[in-house]
């Protein structure tokens, strides 16, 4: 049943038996722990329209316990506890490897269980580049690691009758330095009983520098069983009396049920069930193929739809509501006067599509509620956070839900996971029977939570020197449910349908002024300027009159953090201006970058990613192109995720085929700093996967629709990047730095992609593509537009 | 219903399902085999690859009436994690994959070709995977992967 399990030593599984057992009394809410993200950054990460974010925030409370984290088994098998879960990053093995080397055990002696209410702590949400911030730093899995290692050896000292300082822990055992023959195994000292103390905030970590697990490229502990079919995903999760359901979604957005023919299905081979909850439709059958056949034979009648803005001009729409949730990030209060006096204005228009998730395989889960209780075997980013909903969806009370993490197709945001999650359990709780749901791939391509759609406008003033005087950022941008989080099941779809509402945008107009710590969490405000609010500056740049004001409407579709959620659109935005400015001023687009910058970092992994990439200093667009034919060009972009998450450059070179409008992207240097690396061919692993991935969403991917409905509905009408596609050389720089915090990594990536293209394409044609995706006919229009202008 | 003969990774089965029924349908949830996946139901993607008499087959969208008898080989019939078929010691050598899901269909699809075409060029590898779908972009360690593997391949042949 559990994949992870079946490589279990009996006495571990044992071990776990026992420690889950006294577990249940630890994995409580404690909400002992600060959470020491902005509001403003966790309504990002959570996907909820700001005001809304629940207190436990997006890494949850926590456990101040270390038997939470850790046991230890009579065998000396270590089991590890943890909230964050594997998506397909890596992130399995690196925890795996934080806890053999802070316990100092080989790592074919420790097991990982990740997020199962009834084992796990609660982290809440495994999303937002926060795994490595908040599990290899001085807290949660890092901290029970030390805390656990400096407690055995205490324990050590009274046993073997020498001072701590004189012990050593390694290969799973305390001996005294110089004579190993004091030695005592973890079993001894610990086996099958309980730590019974509270995490040392001072516990010493093993230094970067000592570390010989961590920091090495241990290979995917779960590909062997992926690579040979062994694998068990959540879609492979078997329950005893297990029953197939599929769901009927509403035909189009804002359509309500009318009436619904349950005769239409009656003797169909295998018919369990139709069951309606107010606009939830769902069918049981006792296998999969007879749950398809009867949703798509049973008669539903639907109320007409809600008409959609226009898509031609969709963004002209958004940008001009007036219902919008304004905020200003800054505003130094000076803007207005300085572009009046500046010696040259320069401003240009930014649009991003909606996009969605698209996992490659549709969402699935199994559950089983039963006799008051329930078990949902979910592949959730977020299983504590989905209990408490499940507990509003179901009537039940959160401790009698168990919500237990399989692993799904590759997530890069809130994608079915969910929702799917809720069919399982309605369609359970009304059979009393365990029900298994896998979703069509219309049904969740068409209300997925998209990421959403932007219309960014940039406006700078120069000085006559050619620098930047001041930087004025205005973008709208849209929000409709997003992350159910503890509270808010109406987010996504099904428990919309269910009767919950979605949370929606509180309009307020004007923005107050920009008040408390400077949070740069969606990379709305650009790299160049001082992010300045009261007296302390906490941006990356020079640029000290700068005012970043942002609207938020109402989507019509549901919206939710998709991989790089705003950063990547706000990122293609600011890195392609940055580079219109500097065409602008006929300076070369990484010394005008590093004119602006002044954080070392950041700096750094500009100059290391163009160094690597034998960068030539020079204005763009290049001198002497061609007006036909495919011509080359090269690109930069860089950011700082999230503000204060993860340091990336990319290098872009492309060909445009200025015949066809085609761009191919030849070759991308990546230059990353997120601290100290846990696995360096897990982080290489990551750059590249969020490099394609970019490609992707850069050049094809648009969520489209018409009339009242979706049109984007499989892999033909939302088309990505595919194996076949062409790829380029990717090197990718790594810079290790032991000594600082541990950043994410996962999303650092795809956030300069697009704009590296754009200033790629530029750079090779002199024409700007200021439209994601860069399709053919935009790249042709595009030129067609600068032979005329 | 009817009942069907098949022989699925060389072991023989006995199923009783109604004849429209998708391959895949069979092979994950009658047989329980988790090497082939649902992504699609459509035949767009490639995740539900299995291999008939040679052939990459998109088991979503065969019908089980139609491979009634065949021999079919899934993931799991290629190897082991302890005995992996060498195209998989190569995914494995390569870390080629992230989540992982996409797996049968890059990796089955890769090896009907290879073993109809030991010589494929490198556009005839792209053009057989061209609709095979991996969106957690593992493409650059897959195409390395698939070239280890025929020069593997290549280098059994002449040996």
């Amino acid at each position: 049943m559990i994949s992870f399990m079946t490589s279990m030593t009996p006495d571990a599984k044992d071990a776990l038996a026992a420690a889950g057992l006294s577990r249940r009394d630890f994995v409580r809410r404690s909400g002992a722990l600060i959470v020491a993200f902005s509001a403003a950054r966790l309504a990002g990460d959570l996907g909820l329209a700001p005001g809304a974010v629940s207190a436990q925030g997006i890494n949850g409370p926590g456990n101040p316990q270390l038997d939470a984290w850790i046991a230890i088994g009579t065998d000396g098998r270590v089991t590890a506890y943890t909230g964050k879960c594997e998506l397909g990053q890596g992130l399995y093995t690196a925890q795996t490897q934080l806890i053999a080397e802070e316990l100092c055990v080989p790592i074919e002696r420790v097991t990982l269980i990740q997020c199962d209410t009834s084992m796990t702590p609660d982290q809440g949400t495994t999303s937002g580049a926060q795994s490595h911030p908040s599990n290899f730093n001085q807290s949660n899995l890092a901290l029970a690691g030390a805390t656990a290692r400096e407690a055995l050896v205490q324990m050590a000292a009274q046993r073997l009758g020498a001072p701590a300082e004189q012990l050593v822990a390694a290969d799973g055992a305390v001996s005294v330095r110089g004579d190993a023959s004091r030695r005592v195994a973890y079993g001894e000292l610990i086996g099958g009983r309980t730590f019974a103390v509270t995490l040392n905030r001072n516990a010493r970590r093993k230094p970067a520098g000592e570390w010989t697990v961590l920091g090495t490229p241990v290979p995917r502990l779960d590909i062997p069983a992926m690579a040979t079919g062994r694998f068990e995903y959540v879609h492979n999760v078997r329950v005893p009396g297990m029953l197939h359901g599929r769901v009927v979604r509403p035909p189009a957005l804002g359509a309500t049920l009318t009436s619904i023919d349950e005769a239409s299905v009656t003797g169909l081979p295998g018919v369990v069930k139709v069951v309606v909850r107010k606009n939830f439709v769902g069918v049981v059958a006792e296998k999969p193929w007879q749950a398809d056949q009867a949703a798509r034979q049973l008669k539903v009648v639907w109320s007409a739809g809600t008409t959609l803005p226009d898509q031609r001009t969709f963004h002209q729409h958004l940008r001009s509501q007036t219902a919008t949730r304004d905020t200003l990030s800054v505003d130094s209060g000076d803007v207005d006067g300085t572009l009046a006096g500046a010696a040259r204005v320069v401003r240009a228009t930014y649009l991003h599509p909606y996009q969605m998730h698209a996992s490659i395989g549709t969402a699935c889960a199994v559950a089983d509620v039963r006799g008051g209780g329930a078990t949902i075997f979910s592949a959730s980013q977020a299983v504590y956070p989905l209990r408490s909903t499940m507990a509003t969806m179901l009537g039940l009370k959160p401790d009698t839900i168990r919500i237990v993490f399989r692993m799904g197709p590759g997530c890069y945001g809130v994608n079915g996971a969910d929702t799917v999650s809720y069919d399982a359990a309605l369609l359970s709780q009304a059979v009393g029977r365990p029900v298994r749901v896998q979703l069509t791939r219309k049904d969740e391509m068409a209300w997925e939570n998209y990421g959403p759609a932007y219309v960014i406008e940039q406006r700078v003033g120069l000085n006559t020197d050619g620098t930047i005087a001041c930087w004025d950022y205005e973008g709208w941008s849209l929000s409709r449910g997003g992350r159910p989080g503890y509270n808010a099941p109406g987010n996504v779809v099904t428990g919309m349908l269910a009767g919950f509402q979605p949370g929606g945008v509180q309009p307020r107009s004007p923005a107050p002024r920009p008040s408390g710590e400077y949070d740069n969490g969606n990379n709305t405000v650009p790299s160049y300027v001082t992010g300045t609010i009261g007296d302390a500056r906490g941006g990356t740049g020079a640029i000290r009159s700068e005012r970043v004001l942002s609207h938020v409407i109402e989507s019509p579709f549901f919206t939710g953090p998709l991989r790089s959620p705003a950063r990547l659109q706000n990122t293609f935005a600011h890195e392609s201006f940055m580079d219109e400015i500097a065409a602008t001023v006929k300076a070369d687009p990484v010394e005008y970058r590093l004119r602006h910058l002044r954080d070392p970092r950041l700096r750094e992994v500009l100059t290391a990613a163009t160094r690597k990439a034998g960068w030539e200093a020079r204005p763009s667009p290049r001198a002497g192109i061609r007006r036909s034919g495919v011509v080359s060009g090269r690109g930069v972009a860089c950011v700082l995720y999230e503000g204060d998450n993860g340091y990336c450059t990319l290098v872009a070179d492309v060909d445009v085929n200025q015949d066809t409008g085609l761009v191919l992207v030849k070759r991308c240097v990546v230059a990353i700093d997120c601290g100290p690396i846990s696995n360096p061919d897990g982080l290489r692993n990551q750059v590249e996967g969020g490099l394609i991935h970019g490609i992707s969403r850069s050049l094809r991917e648009e969520v489209t629709w018409n009339g009242d409905r979706v049109t984007s509905i499989d892999w033909r009408t939302y088309r990505p990047w595919f194996v076949g596609d062409p790829i380029p050389v990717i090197e990718s720089v790594l810079i290790n730095r032991p000594d600082a915090a541990t950043m994410g990594a996962g999303e650092t990536s795809i956030t300069v992609t697009a704009a590296a293209i754009g200033n790629a394409i530029f750079d090779a044609t002199g024409a700007r593509v200021r439209q994601l995706p860069f399709t053919p006919e935009r790249v042709k229009a595009a030129l067609a537009a600068n032979r005329a202008g | 219903m009817s009942v069907f003969r098949l022989t699925v990774n060389g072991r023989a089965h006995t199923v009783d399902v109604d004849p429209a029924t998708p391959l895949l349908y069979v092979l994950s949830d009658d047989l329980e085999l988790r090497g082939p996946k649902f992504g699609c139901g459509l035949g767009q993607c490639g995740a539900c690859t299995v291999i008939v008499k040679g052939e990459a087959v998109r088991s979503c969208s065969v019908p089980i009436q139609s491979v009634a008898g065949a021999e079919i080989t899934t993931l799991e019939g290629l190897g082991s994690p302890e005995n992996p078929h060498p195209i998989q010691e190569a995914f494995i050598d390569k870390q080629a994959a992230q989540c992982g899901f996409c797996l049968s269909g890059v990796m089955m699809t890769a090896k009907a070709l290879l073993d109809r075409t030991p010589n494929a060029t490198d556009a005839q590898i792209r053009q057989a995977l061209s609709n095979v779908l991996c969106r957690c972009g593992a493409h650059v360690r897959m195409m390395a992967a698939i070239k280890q593997y025929q020069q593997e391949r290549q280098g059994r042949r002449t040996a």
